[in-house]
């Protein structure tokens, strides 16, 4: 600001503030009085804030306004054109305190002409005119005083027209009191607005001229620099404004234009190295430069960034800072690349190491060591890129090396020095700057090795620090190369197994191959052998090198391994790299072979190696497991038996393929699991189990992948000696997949496991040291087994049958003269074959055929022996017989009896079988084998195909007998010669109401048969019957027929009673009807003498000396046509006298009107209770309280023949044994079948309707 | 146009990578395997502020001298990273989204091939032509 007063006197005179601030009042006057009010108008103007409103749409902002005051002068106003805008006088003020009119008119007011034109001349419209009113003046000229106010109406008429705020009246300036402090406030906040109102205008003006000159960037002749200045007089007046955002914004531009200009036309030029310069806030000497248009490239490009440092930590963002630098330093190589512009090789390198430290040091001082810790993500690019720089002039300026660098060099050293300058002076007290930093790097190996190992380190933790531990590793891998170059490989090595861990657990297999090359150099120096043919190996087989140098470490292994050295020096690797097991075959597939038979196993082995390798011996250690009881026989071995013939084994990464899978873990093994309840094996749950979660769930970061050989040493192999083998001399191994055959040893029987894998190659020893999953095979032994069974299901009893032997040999050898013999049996004869051949076939189920394999079966009363061909071990001998098991006719029960070989006899037992209708019998044999002292004992189970019913019929005295024979079987039979036989009553005549000889008897179908019993004096009370009858499948001729026999028998077959009932109408009806008391006339009638045991069964002496028995009578009506009225039953006293007679009537009443059939008469033995003590003749017919249910169930209780007897014959034997459960009680007891004959049984009666009809029943259907 | 284009798996194994001149190709993968550690400390960090609703452009992981190198994560962590010749000035940041873009919608058609087993490298020839499109073309 330059402020103008205009004192009483004429003398000018200039205050010139050099400050920072922005702007400047011009003013002229009276240097007392300005003086005097000066201190406090700089210090008040800033102290209230102003809106600033801006063009362009731009947030206005509160600033403060601050002023540099400097005394008019016309050569100071600014001329057309001038971009300066910080010496701009912005506003004018003339300062007076004229109160006189006279001094007013003579004087000032010309001078305030003079100002007001020179004013116009220049342009400038901002100006204000203070008078300064003191009592002092006024007191001093009293008398010719004008009143104040009407200079200052002078004034405004004079100059402000239409402006009177242009001329502003301060009061007593320097009194303390209330009055002129008002004043001042007035003045302050006018002079601020005007002062804003000037700088907006002027700044507008000065970014339209600006705009202006960057529109003519395309035009010849247009100067960067020139408008760089413009710009950065812009960014000056915002910086001063404090409005460093703003001024960082024109820098930002001024940048962005640069790098399109330089993009377009190029700049270029010498320029030093010096790096940048950031501890001055402006760099006036490269200011300069630019100013005079002679910047370099990389002047223009470090002045403008320090600026836009400077900004950035006023605004207190170091942290962009470092990344705008790493940036600009990218960007500068970039163009001066693009540029082409002929650099001093190194002279970059030093420009960026340079820079990168000056930006850091710049950093650290305006950070505390906590805020730079917390930082370093921000600041370790600049690290790591300072330490790139560093290496890269250590590796050109022969620092990097065993030896002193060369005289070469050392020239190249001094010239870039050279280029650095002398140091600037801020930095030559200190001791760390970076151009020290450089020139002592530069200065020595040693030197150099401190100042880069520093820098590594430093870049390094900080990447740790952050978690960036691939580019930790990066850097550490740069070192390692550097230490390479060092000759000290065993540092390097640390670094590179470190990268190459983070490689192959994140499967990058190019910079794993790479890595791996750069470790293979490392161990051959260091004389690893171990390690170092361990790498070769990976090597050899990595497919991203070239065959060429696959083929070199390829050799590097087979040279040593051809090398004649002692034992120790004898070398075991992982076999992975080298080649790997694909695949595993038995042959035979089950995997499972009789000991002393022949397995084969057949290895598939992908070899990784380039050229094909010569292998002294290629051997499988076997462990071998013992197994338990494992001698018992093919199917226990079958059941363990879980390897399918083939075993595909998943590839474990390979050291450099695609690393998928060690990535993605190993793949799941999941099995499903059902968990049912015990009780009724209903599903509770059901899950999926994964089987190998201990590898699934291994850490990964914790553990190098499995197999993978990145570890330098490979696995600790314990290879033991002595274990049976596998084992095949001199294989050739060719690259690519390989086939070698192994012939098992199986000499003992258990279980033999594959564990590991070795490949000697001279020297060399590869060890797969698991093979997983693993692979067994078994060996066993078996005894000889042999079974019967029959050729086809189901055997039938009865009829010839084929039963097929097999007998499985197992490790015994049939010899000529060895035979089976079979003890024979009554029930089950084996029916002698002329033609009986065996048929022998080996393991493999192939047929052999033999001359000897006819067999010879001679039989004699107790044993027949079968004599068998010879039969090498485990082979398998089936032979078929023939046997016929015999029907059980009936109920004999013949004594147990010893078997020829002391077993006791056992009766096949009849059962009913739940799959079948027909009755099972299970058939045992016996048979003597000549490997053993022991009987073999085995069951066959035969079918009866019949089953026989028998029933007795009655008509008043005649009796026949029916048999009802029923096929249960699948098969149709032929029946012929149907026989019935009594077998005690010679007089007894059996009379055949069959006509047909043959008959034909299908499946599922029955046949009956009916004889009438003849009899000449009495009917004997009991009947054994036997009925016999020849059967053969259907379509065979009379020689196949085989007998059937049944036996059964009838015990109390006379009729001794006579029912006869009759219905008669209602008296004066001829029909009955329904509703209508009817009488029922029961008639019973005895018709026979009693009989001898029937006399002292039931019957007593009646007082009259008649012997008579009790007869109980009911009339019950179970179809509900008809209703008892009264009595229902009733005792009768029967006197024991052929045709005594007894009548009953009883009413009853018909329901229904129809052809009723009669209502059902029971009669039953009425047993007194005295009677009852005497004898009892048939326990299990006893009635128990009277009850009238007759208990023939209980006849099952009777044993194990009961079911195929008749279940009317009840029999008498073995009665007597049993316990009489029966109280003294009276009882009933019914007769047996026929010996009451009902005569009106199924007879009907006419019933009417009832007469009144009005009820009318209609069934409608 | 790019001169190294990779998509890393979720695992951080190479997917896909493929770079021009090919005699670099060593450099682009030390250079690609170094980005993932941005990569990862850029989603970590999008991870905490914003959740679910995240930006899949990375934006540039790092500049090198030489490369300037970009970032994009799909949802399903795997990555893809572009390397662009720092001299190439007149990329513009959306020129590099688009590319991300054609990628990543060429990226899902490979996994919506029901012959690729996810995870493995990708070999699919149209994915490799979308690639190859946005590759700086030499010779």
């Amino acid at each position: 600001w330059k402020a103008l007063r205009r004192p009483l006197s004429t003398v000018k005179q200039v205050y010139s503030f050099k400050e920072k601030h922005h702007g400047d009042l011009q003013g002229a006057g009276d240097q007392s009085l300005f003086t005097s009010l000066y201190t406090s108008l700089a210090q008040q103007l800033p102290r209230e804030p102003m809106e600033w409103r801006r063009t362009y749409g731009r947030a206005p902002k509160m600033i403060h306004l601050e002023a540099n005051f400097v005394q008019f002068k016309e050569e100071l106003l600014p001329k057309e054109g001038n971009k300066a805008l910080l010496t701009f006088p912005f506003l004018h003020i003339y300062w007076t305190d004229c109160c006189d009119t006279e001094v007013y008119k003579s004087l000032v007011k010309e001078d305030m002409l003079r100002w007001q034109n020179s004013l116009r001349a220049h342009g400038s419209a901002d100006w204000v005119i203070i008078v300064v009113e003191t009592n002092d003046n006024k007191k001093k000229n009293k008398t010719n005083i004008l009143p104040r106010s009407s200079i200052v109406d002078k004034i405004r008429s004079d100059f402000c027209n239409k402006q009177n705020d242009r001329c502003v009246v301060l009061s007593d300036p320097l009194k303390d009191s209330s009055r002129s402090q008002e004043s001042w406030n007035s003045l302050l906040l006018k002079l601020r607005t005007l002062l804003l109102m000037s700088f907006t205008k002027n700044l507008g003006r000065f970014e339209d001229d600006m705009r202006t000159l960057r529109e003519k960037r395309t035009q010849p002749g247009w100067s960067f620099c020139e408008y760089f200045m413009v710009q950065e007089e812009l960014a000056f007046v915002f910086e001063m404004l404090q409005q460093f955002e703003d001024a960082l914004v024109q820098y930002d531009e001024l940048d962005a234009l640069f790098t399109q200009y330089v993009l377009n036309f190029g700049a270029g030029g010498n320029f030093g190295w010096s790096g940048l310069l950031l501890r001055r806030p402006i760099d006036m000497e490269k200011r300069d430069g630019i100013q005079r248009g002679e910047a370099s490239l990389l002047d223009l490009r470090s002045y403008l960034f320090s600026r836009q440092c400077t900004l950035l930590i006023f605004l207190q963002r170091p942290w962009e800072v470092t990344q705008r630098a790493l940036e600009l330093l990218h960007n500068c190589v970039q163009e001066l690349r693009l540029l082409e512009v002929s650099v001093l090789e190194g002279a970059l390198d030093c420009w960026v190491f340079l820079s990168c430290l000056e930006v850091l040091h710049r950093i650290e001082g305006c950070c505390d060591q906590a805020q730079l810790a917390a930082n370093c993500s921000h600041t370790v690019g600049l690290w790591a890129y300072a330490t790139d720089k560093l290496k890269s002039l250590g590796e050109l300026c022969g620092l990097v090396s065993e030896k002193e660098p060369t005289s070469e060099d050392l020239n190249r050293t001094v010239d870039l020095l050279a280029g650095l300058g002398d140091e600037r002076p801020e930095t030559v007290n200190s001791l760390q700057s970076p151009y020290k930093k450089l020139k002592e790097a530069l200065s020595s190996v040693e030197a150099f090795e401190r100042h880069y190992l520093e820098l590594s380190h430093a870049a390094m933790e900080m990447y740790r620090a952050i978690g960036r531990l691939r580019s930790a590793r990066l850097v550490g891998k740069s070192l390692a190369e550097f230490y390479m170059r060092k000759a000290d490989p065993e540092r390097a090595e640390t670094f590179l197994q470190e990268a190459l861990k983070s490689y192959v657990s994140e499967g990058w297999s190019l910079p794993v191959t790479h890595t791996r090359k750069q470790i293979a150099a490392c161990q051959k120096l260091l004389g690893r052998t171990e390690d170092y043919l361990q790498t070769s190996a990976l090597l050899a087989g990595d497919v991203n090198l070239t065959t060429e140098e696959r083929k070199h470490f390829c050799q590097e292994i087979l040279t040593f391994a051809g090398k004649s050295g002692d034992q120790s020096q004898k070398v075991t690797l992982s076999m992975g790299v080298f080649t790997q097991l694909t695949r595993l075959q038995f042959r035979p597939a089950t995997a499972s072979v009789h000991s002393g038979a022949v397995l084969q196993v057949e290895l598939t082995l992908r070899c990784l190696m380039p050229v094909s390798v010569h292998i002294q011996q290629l051997a499988a250690s076997i462990h071998f497991d013992l197994e338990r009881g494992g001698t018992n026989g093919r199917s226990k071995g079958t059941q363990r038996q879980t390897n399918p013939g083939t075993v595909e084994f998943h590839q474990s990464n390979s050291s450099a393929g695609p690393p998928s899978s060690s990535a993605a873990g190993p793949p799941l093994e999941l099995d499903e699991i059902q968990d049912r309840s015990p009780s009724d094996n209903s599903l509770n749950s059901t899950g999926v189990v994964c089987k190998n979660t201990h590898l699934v769930m291994r850490r990964h970061d914790s553990h190098s992948p499995p197999d993978t050989p990145n570890c330098v040493s490979p696995p600790a192999v314990a290879m033991k000696e002595g274990a049976q083998m596998l084992k095949v001399q001199d294989v050739t191994l060719e690259p690519g997949n390989n086939s070698i055959i192994f012939t098992a040893p199986s000499g003992q029987p258990g279980t033999y496991t594959l564990r590991q894998l070795y490949a000697t190659v001279g020297q060399v020893q590869f060890v797969l040291p698991h093979i997983y999953p693993s692979v067994q095979y078994e060996v066993y032994s078996q005894e000889p087994q042999l079974t019967v069974e029959p050729l086809s299901e189901p055997l039938l009893a009865g009829l010839p049958q084929m039963v097929k032997f097999t007998l499985l040999t197992g490790h015994y050898t049939v010899k000529k003269g060895d035979a089976l013999q079979l003890s024979n049996t009554d029930t089950m004869p084996i029916l002698p074959s002329s033609s009986c051949t065996a048929r022998i076939s080996n393991p493999a189920a192939e047929i052999i055929f033999d001359t000897y394999n006819v067999l010879s079966i001679q039989s004699s009363e107790k044993v027949t022996s079968i004599s068998l061909p010879p039969t090498p071990p485990y082979h398998t001998l089936e032979f078929h017989l023939e046997v016929l098991c015999l029907i059980p006719s009936g109920d004999e029960r013949p004594a147990n009896e010893r078997l020829t070989n002391g077993e006791v006899r056992h009766r096949p037992r009849s059962y009913s079988h739940p799959d079948t209708p027909m009755t099972a019998i299970d058939q045992r044999m016996s048979i003597d084998c000549p490997w053993s002292i022991y009987s073999t004992l085995l069951a066959l189970t035969f079918y009866i195909p019949f089953k026989t019913k028998h029933s007795l019929l009655s008509a008043g005295n005649r009796k026949y007998i029916q048999v009802c024979v029923q096929n249960v079987s699948d098969v149709n039979f032929t029946l012929a010669e149907v026989k019935l036989t009594e077998k005690q009553h010679a007089t007894l005549e059996l009379q055949s109401l069959n006509t047909k000889t043959q008959q034909l008897l299908c499946s599922k179908h029955s046949v009956f048969c009916l004889w009438e019993v003849r009899w000449k004096d009495d009917l004997p009370s009991c009947l054994q019957c036997v009925f016999s009858a020849d059967f053969s499948p259907l379509n065979q001729d009379i020689s196949a027929f085989k007998p059937f026999h049944y036996q059964f028998q009838f015990e109390r077959v006379t009729t001794l009673y006579s029912v006869r009932a009759d219905i008669l109408p209602p008296a004066g009806e001829q029909h009955c009807r329904s509703g209508l008391l009817c009488g029922l006339e029961v008639c019973i009638t005895r018709l026979t003498e009693p009989a001898e045991g029937e006399l002292a069964e039931d019957s007593k002496t009646d007082t009259d000396g008649l012997k008579t028995t009790k007869l109980m009578y009911e009339v019950a009506d179970s179809s509900s046509n008809w209703a008892v009225c009264g009595k229902s039953s009733g005792m009768v006293s029967m006197p024991m006298a052929a045709s005594a007679t007894h009548k009953v009537q009883i009413e009853v009443m018909p329901l229904f009107a129809g052809h009723l059939p009669f209502p059902k008469i029971k009669v039953l033995k009425y047993l007194p209770h005295t009677a009852a003590v005497a004898i009892q003749p048939d326990p299990d017919s006893c009635v128990e309280n009277d009850s009238l249910s007759l208990l023939d169930k209980a006849l099952d209780d009777q044993g194990d023949t009961a079911s195929i007897r008749s279940r009317g014959s009840v029999h008498s034997v073995g009665s007597g044994d049993q316990q009489q459960k029966g109280v003294a009680m009276p009882r009933l007891e019914p007769f047996s079948p026929g010996q009451v004959f009902n005569h009106s049984y199924t007879q009907q009666v006419l019933v009417l309707p009832a007469t009144d009809d009005h009820i009318m029943e209609v069934n409608a259907t | 146009m790019a001169v190294c284009i990779a998509v890393i798996a979720k695992e951080n194994y190479p997917l896909y990578i493929r770079s021009v001149p090919t005699q670099n190709e060593l450099k682009f993968h030390y250079t690609v395997h170094t980005s993932l550690d941005v990569v990862e400390e850029k989603i970590s960090a999008v991870g905490k502020s914003l959740g679910d609703q995240r930006e899949l452009y990375l934006g540039l992981l790092y500049p090198t001298e030489d490369y300037k190198v970009y970032g994009y994560v799909t949802n399903s962590k795997v990555k893809f990273v572009i390397v662009v010749d720092s001299s190439n000035t007149s990329l513009r940041d959306n020129e590099i989204r688009s590319m991300f873009r054609k990628l990543h919608n060429s990226f899902t058609d490979v996994m919506c091939n029901p012959f690729h087993n996810p995870g493995d490298p990708i070999q699919s020839k149209a994915f490799d032509g979308i690639v190859s499109g946005m590759m700086v073309q030499t010779g």
